[in-house]
C-alpha cells in the first residue's frame, strides 16, 4: 500500500477490502455510503486508485484502477467518477481473485432463508430488479455477485452499493431516503450511474447465507413471458456467468451441477419492472 | 508395400472412470468433468456410453460395438459403426479418447 495517501477499509459479505487512493474525494464518498459496514482486520483484497502520472494528481486528475490483480487494459477514469472506479476495482479483485466461493454474476434476494438468484447479460435488469425487491419485502443480498459456497451449497450475500444505471435511477428517486443515494455521475463508460446504499437489514445480515431456491434469467425490453430452459443450457449460461468456474476446477463443477440439479430455473422476459416484480412473486409462489 | 502390421492406432484408450465426474442431466445431456485436464465437456449420446465402454479397457471399434450391444440395441451394424467412428473421432479431438 506504499504511496497511497488515503485508505478506506470495508467488509462486504464475507469479503474484506482495503481501498487505497491518491485522493480523499472518492473515499469520502465511499465512507458516507458504506457507513455502518464493518471494517475487516486483514483484508482479502486491495484496490488501488492511483494517479495515472504523479503530476496528474494536480493537473487533470485521472484514476488508474489497480490492486492485487491487474487487468492491463483497465482504462483510466476521470476523478469525478472515482466512486465508480473504486467499485470497478472491487469487482475486478473479486472476479480475478475469489477462490473460496464460486462467483456468479447474479443478483440475489432472500425470503424465509431461501434465495432467489437472477443472472443475465448486462442490461437484463438483474440489478434493478433485486434493488426493487429489496424495497418490497425481500432481503437484498446483492445486485452483482452471488457467492456460492461449494461445501454447503449456500449462497452468501455480497451487498455492495447498488449501481443504478440510466433509466433505473429515476425509479428510486423520491422512493428511498435521499441519504442512501450517492452522487449522480454522468458520462461514465456505463452511462449515468448513481449508487444506492442497500437497506439497513441487508447490511446488518450480510453474514447470513441462504439456500438457493429459484434461479431466473430476466430479460428487459420484451413482452412478458416465462420459459423453461434445458439443464444443459442452464449449465452453460452459469459457467459463462461465473468468473472463476475454470479456476475452481472440480470444486466449481460439483457446486454448479448441484445448483442446477436442485434449483428450478426459468427465463423471464419483461417490459416494465412492476410487471416483473409481479411475475417474480408468482413464480416464487409456484416453484420455490 | 510390405506386410501389413496390426496397427495399434486402431485401438482406442480413455482414462479410467475415476478420472472423471459424470453428471447425466434430466434433458439427456451428460456433463463430464475431466480431472486430468480440468476441462468440462458437454456430451450427448452415444459419447458418454463410449467412454463408459472404454472404461473396461482399451478397445478397437469392433470390441466397442460388442460391449455396447450388451446394453443397447445398435440397429444396423454398418450405420452404428460409422456413427461410433465419428463420435470416437470427436472424443479424440476433445482429448477424452486417444490412440497410441
Amino acid at each position: 500500500m506504499s504511496g497511497m495517501r488515503h485508505e478506506f477499509r470495508v467488509t462486504v459479505g464475507p469479503v474484506g477490502f482495503r481501498i487505497g487512493s491518491d485522493w480523499a474525494g472518492p473515499l469520502d464518498a465511499m465512507r458516507r455510503l458504506y457507513s455502518g459496514y464493518p471494517a475487516p482486520g486483514i483484508p482479502d483484497f486491495t484496490v488501488r486508485l492511483a494517479a495515472q502520472r504523479p503530476w496528474r494528481r494536480f493537473i487533470r486528475p485521472s484514476v488508474m484502477i489497480g490492486g492485487d490483480f491487474m487487468l492491463p487494459d483497465a482504462a483510466p477514469m476521470a476523478l469525478a467518477h472515482g466512486l465508480l472506479a473504486a467499485e470497478m476495482g472491487m469487482n475486478l479483485q473479486m472476479a480475478l481473485g475469489q477462490r473460496r466461493h464460486l462467483l456468479l454474476h447474479a443478483s440475489a434476494v432472500e425470503r424465509d432463508g431461501r434465495a432467489l438468484l437472477m443472472t443475465g447479460l448486462s442490461g437484463a435488469g438483474k440489478s434493478t430488479l433485486s434493488a426493487l425487491l429489496g424495497e418490497r419485502g425481500w432481503r437484498f443480498m446483492g445486485d452483482e455477485f452471488a457467492l456460492l459456497d461449494p461445501e454447503s451449497g449456500l449462497v452468501h450475500p455480497f451487498p455492495r452499493m447498488v449501481s443504478l444505471k440510466n433509466e433505473a435511477i429515476g425509479q428510486f428517486g423520491g422512493v428511498v431516503d435521499p441519504a442512501r443515494l450517492g452522487p449522480v455521475m454522468t458520462g461514465t463508460p456505463k452511462g449515468t450511474i448513481r449508487h444506492l446504499r442497500p437497506p439497513d437489514d441487508a447490511i446488518a445480515r450480510m453474514a447470513e447465507p441462504a439456500v438457493p431456491a429459484l434461479l431466473l434469467f430476466p430479460r428487459f425490453g420484451h413482452d412478458p413471458a416465462v420459459r423453461e430452459i434445458g439443464e444443459a443450457e442452464i449449465f452453460v449460461r452459469l459457467t459463462q456467468a461465473s468468473t472463476n468456474y475454470v479456476a475452481l476446477g472440480e470444486t466449481g463443477f460439483t457446486a454448479l451441477t448441484r445448483l442446477i440439479e436442485t434449483v428450478p430455473c426459468r427465463a423471464l422476459d419483461y417490459a416494465d419492472t412492476d410487471t416483473a416484480v409481479d411475475m417474480v412473486e408468482t413464480l416464487w409462489g409456484e416453484l420455490a | 508395400m510390405g506386410r501389413e502390421f496390426v496397427s495399434a492406432s486402431k485401438v482406442f484408450h480413455a482414462d479410467e472412470p475415476g478420472r472423471r465426474i459424470v453428471k447425466r442431466l434430466p434433458d439427456g445431456v451428460t456433463l463430464i468433468f475431466h480431472r486430468p485436464s480440468g476441462l468440462t465437456h458437454i456430451l450427448g449420446s452415444p459419447a458418454p456410453e463410449l467412454l463408459e465402454a472404454l472404461g473396461e479397457g482399451a478397445a478397437d471399434i469392433d470390441m466397442l460395438i460388442e460391449r455396447l450391444s450388451r446394453d443397447h440395441d445398435l440397429g444396423d451394424a454398418g450405420e452404428a459403426r460409422a456413427a461410433l467412428a465419428a463420435r470416437l473421432a470427436e472424443l479424440e479431438t476433445a482429448g477424452l479418447v486417444w490412440r497410441v
